[in-house]
């Protein structure tokens, strides 16, 4: 055990059961799954990446590379978790990744062996060729090999939400320059977020011993999150990542509601995914200790000096018996006592500068901390580190230790400032990156600016708070900033020890000091290339804390300097992001929205099988007790419908109400056909095209008064219709008076179809005259059913049959499927479903979407002669165009099958008898088929070059998708009922 | 994104449709040159980098039209108005 004997932010008084790879282990509140296996004495927490080398936590944040767990178990399982922000929790169970049999012995570490094989590129050389075997052999192996966690196996038992947030003030982060940020712009009573990635507010106040307005750092933090918490305008999100900035001030975040608990509470979501939409953004995000690259520098055991800190300080956990410091900075070395203070045993601080500063040395010096100027640290040795080698100018030496702190100074965390195209700019002074360009509205404060000294960043934090506020219109009042002893920020750039052995620089993806060598060598040495050649920064942590050294490796190589080596930008997410959470409740079912018919409870109740057409949920047919398939069902349904009546619910068809006295003209503009001419009281098919010549949509418009017109869509193209609808009111033509409403979902339309339609129709209505010449084919009738029900008839037919479509207020169509259902007993009246529809309106030679796909123009549909001369339209130009004349072109046409027994396929394409299956050959293809009951074989509908010019003759229908390769035989589209006579009896 | 909508305010770009340039208009269907006039309409389309107008329609709104003037390069929002009209303008 390495518990230290007291302090911490845990709670000592309760203990915590968990396991690791099956080991039991205790705990406290406070702690992270890092900080209690490290309690606990297990520095081994995982294997790496490619050489499957042992690997322990290097860090104490959620810019870790290399202690990723798989959490949980089953359903819940997930992996390449890091251990340094899994908040510990009763009955937690993680497992270690990427090893077999077992963490300890570990059967691919062999590949430490091949290792001069698998460096930098090993991809794009080994595997080149031969390419047959990339497949079947390199893939599979490389996936087992370099496998990280596994995914789960079952769905993910838990719910995510999405919700979106509004305030003046956005703060990222709470350390020093957050919180005071958060207090400044709190105060002038601006709306303030502040947004905390841990489960604790004050970042590295909660590690560090240092003094605030007089007492301590923790003192300080207590406060601002009593004053934060008592202002209403403000609002503390804790466990809240913001993983990206984005265009128009908004900031994408994940709360981790649950993620802290076994499982989460009732009624709660795992997490929730935050759009904040902020008008002003304070950036405080701090800063990464920045490793050195030394040989031997992955051993478990080896960590950011801060880190090692934040451990021992934080959370009362030793990383060793006994540990060391490899420092370049005051920071590092006065966190290193703070941790030796708080009970580490630290037995020493190597710095590569030739002395320390007074205060610290003499610190060193009270703690009996040993102090080794000019060294390096140039070996490790242990599976988990025992001992490190130093050499010095005076020669070297071999302490025995087991957990070694390292740091290399500071590098501002300043990836949201990356997002929206910023590229960060380097400042001599500190060696470091700081924020260049940042997003608009966004400052940064605090060590993520570069500004380092504690004293500096709560006055910049205070600053920026407040003039963010004064920025979004509250007048901020110039209070103090918390005052902060200095603290000591001296330092010497140095990011890499010679010498010989792995000398790691992205410990995530394996890339060593070697591996950045061999790409210099090899010519990859613009960052984007070295990036993309070696892996290095392209692991899960998005080189959070390896970029830095790579890039500096680089430039030692060039001779060129870091700056002019240049820098690479962080994209979105700043840490990974669940695609359960961004799914939110989008799963499954509610994928998308449902919109049932209004018979849809009735249709369920008939045993409907239902299909997805579009939003729309439909009853695709109604099978019967006893029928073997749906065609069997199908077949039943069309024939009642052809010989006595059917019935089915069309409500799903766009409904657009135009009213104004100028619907007549827009109406003549949007269709091919006339519309200003229609009789009140009739209805008119109509075709619309698209601006460039090609058809948009159609359907059935009537005319309800003068200025009073009723549109029907396709239930596909609704929506785009009536944006359409709205595009030439608006933009194109705003001098017409004409209001339009979306009326789909308000009326319930159900069609009646069948010869013996008229008699149950006639049950029905309300003393109208529905006789053939009260109410004639295509014309409209307005009164009332079922004993009062507003209704509207109309004499429309898709069947082909004699048939009425009612329209009746949505919350009465329920009633009257259940009237037409008992008015139409006597006759035999058939629900029917969709799949009866399309095969009704195929034997009809009705088009559909599978011919108004987006590529045939009103000929090719056998339409032109529809279109009116006497006026513009939309489209009329451009379908004037050669091309949509040209007699070449694939125009609708039947299709029967020679052998009358085959089945046609819709998407075979058409080629002469006997001509070869190629692309110049192509006739043209089959859009719609279906077995056609009446006429006892399948049919087919579909644009064949010439068509309409060559009824009967032969051609071949090729389907190689499928194996098809049939003669079929070219009719007219109409199958039945050429002349229309059944519908206007 | 936020799209400031003349009638109901700043709104997630979510709730809009977007059609894009603004600039070309639809040429008189009736003139000599019509045919290359409405090719031109149809599918010439500028592509600048820098400040653009375009029409997007507030389809989860108030469902106008708007012209919207965007720059490219940035995504920033200097102006926005009815389209047609040019009317609630700001």
């Amino acid at each position: 055990m390495t518990r230290l004997v007291d302090g911490g932010l845990i709670d000592r008084s309760r203990t915590l059961s968990f396991a690791f790879d099956g080991k039991s282990f205790t705990g406290h509140p406070g702690d992270t799954l890092a900080s209690a296996l490290l309690a606990n004495g297990v520095r081994l927490m995982g294997r790496s990446f490619k050489y499957h080398r042992p690997r322990g936590v290097v860090t104490a944040g959620s810019e870790e590379p290399n202690a990723l767990v798989e959490l949980r178990t089953g359903a819940r399982r997930e992996p390449n978790t890091r251990a340094t922000t899994v908040e510990l929790y009763d009955g937690l169970e993680a497992a270690s990744q990427n090893r077999w049999p077992s963490l300890d012995v570990d059967v691919l570490s062999v590949n430490r062996l091949v290792s001069p094989f698998l460096g930098a590129g090993f991809y794009y050389k080994t595997f080149m060729w031969p390419a047959a075997f990339w497949e079947k052999l390199y893939e599979p192996v490389i996936r087992r090999a370099a496998g990280l966690g596994r995914a789960p196996d079952a769905p993910d038992p838990d719910t995510y939400e999405k919700a979106t947030a509004f305030c003046d003030v956005l703060v990222i982060g709470s350390g020093a320059a957050g919180l005071a940020a958060a207090q400044a712009a709190g105060r002038s009573g601006a709306r303030v977020i502040l947004a905390e990635e841990d489960f604790r507010l004050g970042g590295r106040l909660l590690s560090e011993r240092a003094v605030i307005d007089g007492g301590s750092a923790l003192d300080f933090v207590a406060r601002a999150e009593a004053e934060l918490s008592s202002l209403p305008n403000v609002r503390l999100m804790p466990r809240t990542t913001v993983f990206g900035a984005y265009d128009g001030s908004e900031y994408g975040a994940v709360e981790r509601v649950g993620d802290h608990l076994p499982a989460p509470l009732p009624f709660q979501p795992r997490q929730r995914l935050w759009r904040i939409v902020a008008k002003r953004c304070v950036l405080a995000a701090g800063a990464f200790d920045r490793p050195i690259v030394f040989p031997g520098n992955d051993r478990p055991g080896v960590m950011s000096a801060l880190a090692l800190a934040t451990y021992a300080t934080r959370y009362g956990a030793g990383a060793g018996a006994n540990a060391a410091v490899f420092s370049t900075n005051d920071h590092a070395v006065a966190a290193a006592l703070d941790a030796a203070e708080a009970g580490l045993k630290l037995d020493a601080i190597i710095d590569v500068r030739p002395a320390l500063p007074d205060a610290l040395a003499a610190r060193a010096k009270a703690l009996g901390v040993r102090v080794i100027t000019e060294g390096e640290v140039v070996a490790t040795s242990g599976k988990c580190l025992t001992s490190i080698t130093v050499r010095t100018p005076r020669g070297s030496e071999t302490l025995t230790v087991e957990a070694l702190g390292v740091s290399g100074g500071a590098t501002p965390n300043l990836n949201l400032t990356c997002h929206l195209g910023g590229k960060p700019v380097w400042r001599e002074d500190i060696a470091a990156f700081v924020p260049g360009a940042v997003p608009p509205g966004m400052a940064v404060a605090g060590a993520a600016a570069g500004t380092f000294a504690l004293a500096d960043c709560l006055a910049e934090g205070t600053r920026l708070g407040a003039s963010a506020a004064s920025d979004a219109g509250f007048a901020a009042s110039p209070a103090p900033a918390p005052q902060a002893e200095g603290s000591p920020t001296g330092f010497k750039p140095f990011f890499h020890v010679q010498g010989k052995g792995s000398a790691f620089v992205d410990q995530q993806n394996d890339v060593t000091a070697k591996d950045v060598a061999l790409a210099h060598r090899e010519g990859f040495r613009a960052v984007e290339l070295l990036k993309r050649y070696t892996t290095l920064g392209m692991a899960t942590d998005q080189g959070k804390t390896s970029n830095m050294a790579g890039l500096a490796l680089m430039a030692e190589l060039t001779g060129k300097g870091i700056p002019a080596t240049g820098t690479t930008v962080f994209r979105p997410p700043y840490t990974p992001v669940a695609l359960g959470v961004l799914a939110g409740h989008h799963r499954g079912i509610d994928f998308k929205p449902a919109r049932p018919t209004p018979t849809h409870e009735w249709a369920l109740a008939q045993g409907a099988v239902f299909v997805e057409t579009g939003l729309w949920m439909r009853a695709a047919y109604f099978p019967k007790p006893g029928e073997k398939d749906w065609l069997e069902s199908v077949n039943r349904e069309v024939k009642a419908t052809r010989e006595a009546v059917g019935v089915i619910d069309v409500s799903t068809f766009g409904k657009i109400d135009l009213q104004g006295p100028d619907v007549g003209v827009l109406l003549d503009r949007v269709y091919i056909n006339m519309f200003s001419t229609l009789a009140v009281g009739k209805a008119r098919y109509g075709v619309m095209l698209r601006e460039d010549g090609l058809v948009m949509d159609d359907g059935t418009t009537a005319r309800l008064a003068d200025d009073h017109y009723v549109m029907t869509t396709t239930t596909a193209n609704a929506a785009k219709v009536y944006q359409h609808l709205e595009f030439c009111l608006q933009v194109l033509w705003p001098e017409l008076d004409v209001c339009l409403a979306s009326v789909s979902e308000q009326w319930a339309q159900i069609a009646v179809s069948g010869p013996r339609s008229r008699e149950v129709l006639g049950k029905i209505v309300d003393g109208l005259d529905v006789s053939n010449a009260g109410l004639p084919f295509m014309g409209v009738a307005q009164g009332s059913v079922m004993g009062g029900v507003e209704a509207r008839i109309f004499r429309l037919s898709f069947s082909g049959e004699l048939g009425y479509e009612i329209a009746v207020p949505a919350r009465h169509g329920a009633a009257l499927m259940q009237a037409l259902m008992a008015a139409g007993a006597p006759f035999g009246i058939t629900p029917y479903g969709v799949e009866a529809l399309g095969v009704m309106r195929i034997e009809k030679g009705h088009v559909s979407g599978s011919e108004l796909n987006g590529q045939t123009c009103a000929r090719d549909l056998g339409l032109a002669k529809m279109a009116s001369t006497k006026k513009d339209y939309i489209g009329r130009v451009m379908a004037g165009r050669p091309a949509f004349a040209d007699p070449d072109r694939p125009t609708l046409v039947g299709f029967k099958p020679v052998d009358r027994a085959a089945r046609l396929r819709a998407g075979a394409h058409f080629l002469k008898v006997g001509a070869a299956a190629t692309t110049q050959n192509d006739e043209g293809y089959m859009t719609s088929t279906a077995f056609s009951p009446t006429l006892g074989h399948f049919i087919g509908l579909g644009l064949l070059k010439r068509g309409p010019e060559r009824m009967g003759e032969k051609v071949r229908a090729y389907d190689p998708v499928r194996g098809g390769d049939m003669e079929v035989e070219v009719c007219s589209p109409a199958f039945i009922d050429p002349q229309g006579e059944k519908q206007r009896v | 994104m936020r799209i400031p909508c003349p009638y109901c305010g700043a709104r997630s770009s979510h709730e809009f449709a977007y059609l894009g340039d603004a600039a070309p208009t639809r040429p008189d269907p009736s003139a000599p040159d019509a045919a290359e006039a409405f090719h031109s309409y149809v599918y010439e389309r500028d592509n600048p980098a820098g400040p653009m107008d375009e029409l997007w329609y507030h389809s989860a709104g108030c469902r106008r039209w708007l012209k919207v003037t965007r720059d490219t390069r940035t995504h920033a929002i200097t102006a926005v108005a009815f389209a047609g009209t040019g009317e609630g303008g700001r």
